[in-house]
């Protein structure tokens, strides 16, 4: 995948991605045109479809409001690239199949607009404007299997189906 | 030699994973004891859909509240409400608290859905708050909740544990609020992420339950997975009359191995504030002293117990609070209202001319009650002070103890509580 990138620092936390005033909308659209409503105001307009979101540490920090994952991708994040990311919003993130990579080194290596292309098989960062490469250890086990199914509801759905 | 000891986290996951032992960074599928869900059922239930709305694994295990949002104050949030009353209906939960219960982490613990030993999931980040009661909570989101009521289980990753040794009395004005504020602040707001807090130490038999839920709830702010107090007399009192099934064995190992220790006099404590936009972004009060503040809240899962209402009634009793000033009370339940109406404490607030909200989340997350307007301040006994938190993101919020609410609602100015009590 591919896209540009979105840049940010650490703790960004769900409250900022979407904010509780907006968490009566049921519409992912509509999660969407408020995506990052308190972090960044030129977000949710000018994010487009297989943009990354490069971020430092602790990305989605405090609540555990699946809507702080569901409105980023109704926006069209394809992945986001951070330093560490907080738990519940790392399993939010899986379950709803949006691949987030950990990364020390990528913050460094990229700015604001870069062009960015994510290989999730082959575990490699690319920055397409300056030639910077990251590699990272590729999804294994369960992580994989819920990326490969596309989150945790098709997966369970084909487990429940086993059971008969 | 590997310790053979074992952390109250490590011990709780091995017996819901079916396991003599666990290891930190050991992944492992639990059973789940109790699955609490909020609001936000109204999302499980459409997850739950897409899964094709099997039989829930153990309807008695599953516990739905109404608390974000009560009374409804938008037409959507009264169509998820409404959804989830029927869905209970038709499945026949028995385990349903409606509006008029009070916010779900105090209604877990007093209605006795907590036990020691427990594995509980919450599809709410305080969901930490039953390890005051020596049960490993933790939040999910809702898709994950869609799958715990179908499958009764859970992957779950082992944390590694922080051990906090606590000494010595807390000072007259100072609290379990300023305690955990500390922890956080020398922590950072990930400096937990993935690992569980222990609490441990002789001063803990002074701490009572609902002292013990300040700390366990807010340990989320550090990131932790779960904050735990290992269940003893205080524990065993409270839940007399309350847990109507047996205790699960815990115990405190002294082999247990921890990746790290801290000591914490609490006689050294003094109040804290956690300053906008940041949980961990903490000083001593003294540092903010004299800042203007529009409007004071004391409530919360956090702080809106029947012990923080006490606190803020003995600084408030015979005073008004100051002109400029909006003082809202939200009590925890409508337990702690009840008792707090016996005592006499809401008409000492209503005198000294507070607001009395009824028990739920009101003003916390910025969505159902006393929204801030832009350049607004507020100082509240609530976990999050992050942008936008109470409304306008160009408000701020500090966050503190009941006694610094009070205290700052009579002066108008954030104010030392030990001043006044």
């Amino acid at each position: 995948m591919a896209g540009r990138v979105w840049k940010y620092g650490d703790d960004v936390n769900t409250d900022v991605i979407i904010p509780g005033r907006y968490l009566h909308l049921t519409e992912p659209e509509l999660l969407a045109t408020n995506a990052m409503a308190d972090l960044d105001p030129s977000f949710a307009a000018g994010v487009e479809s297989g943009d990354v979101i490069v971020a430092g540490h602790n990305f989605g920090c405090g609540s555990s409001r699946e809507q702080a994952v569901s409105c980023l991708v109704a926006a069209g994040v394809g992945a986001i690239i951070a330093g560490s990311f907080a738990r519940i919003f790392y399993r939010n993130g899986l379950n709803l199949g949006l691949p987030l990579v950990v990364s020390e080194e990528a913050l460094a290596l990229f700015e604001k607009g870069h062009e960015v292309k994510v290989d999730l098989e082959g575990g490699l960062v690319e920055n397409l404007s300056t030639g910077d490469r990251v590699r990272f250890p590729p999804f294994a086990g369960y992580v994989k299997e819920l990326l490969e199914a596309g989150g945790s509801i098709p997966l369970i759905r084909q487990r429940l189906k086993g059971r008969g | 030699m590997i310790s053979m000891g074992q952390t109250l986290a490590e011990q709780i996951l091995a017996r819901a994973s079916g396991q003599d032992r666990v290891e930190p960074g050991d992944i492992v599928t639990a059973k789940v004891d109790r699955a609490m869900s909020h609001d936000n059922t109204a999302l499980v239930l459409q997850r739950f859909a897409e899964l094709g709305s099997p039989e829930i694994w153990d309807p008695e295990r599953v516990i739905i509240m109404l608390d974000h949002r009560v009374p409804a104050n938008q037409i959507e949030v009264a169509q998820g409400h409404r959804r989830i009353r029927e869905f209970v209906k038709a499945r026949q939960l028995p385990n349903f608290h409606d509006l008029n219960t009070g916010v779900c982490h105090q209604v877990m613990v007093e209605q006795g859905h907590v036990g020691p030993g427990e594995l509980i999931l919450g599809t709410d980040s305080h969901s930490t708050s039953y390890g005051a009661l020596g049960a490993f909570g933790t939040g999910i989101g809702a898709t994950e909740m869609a799958g715990v009521w179908a499958t009764g289980e859970i992957w779950l990753k082992v944390p590694g544990s922080l051990r906090f040794e606590l000494t010595g009395a807390l000072s007259r004005g100072v609290s379990a609020k300023d305690l955990i504020l500390k922890v956080i602040g020398e922590l950072g707001a990930g400096g937990a992420n993935y690992k569980a807090l222990e609490f441990h130490g002789p001063a803990l038999a002074e701490l009572s339950i609902a002292e013990r839920m300040t700390l366990a709830n807010m340990s989320v702010e550090a990131g932790a997975k779960a904050g735990l107090v290992p269940p003893d007399r205080v524990t065993r009192e409270y839940l007399t009359d309350r847990l109507q099934r047996p205790l699960k064995p815990l115990r405190t190992d002294e082999e247990a191995s921890f990746l790290a220790s801290h000591d914490l006099d609490l006689k050294d404590l003094v109040p804290m504030v956690a300053r906008p936009h940041g949980v961990d972004n903490v000083c001593p009060v003294t540092e903010m002293v004299g800042t203007s503040i529009d409007q004071v809240v004391i409530g919360s899962c956090t702080n809106g117990r029947l012990e923080d209402l006490r606190v803020a009634a003995s600084i408030l009793g015979g005073e008004q609070v100051h002109r400029e000033v909006r003082l809202l009370i939200v009590p925890a339940s409508t337990e702690v209202m009840g008792s707090a109406i016996t005592e006499g404490l809401i008409t000492i607030f209503l005198e000294a001319g507070a607001v009395v909200l009824n028990p739920g989340c009101g003003p916390c997350m910025g969505a159902h009650q006393g929204v801030l307007a832009p350049g607004e301040r507020a100082l509240a006994t609530t976990n999050r002070n992050f942008k936008g938190r109470m409304g306008s993101p160009e408000s701020e919020v500090f966050l503190a103890s009941p006694a610094t609410a009070a205290a700052t609602a009579l002066a108008g100015v954030i104010s030392d509580p030990r001043e006044v009590v």
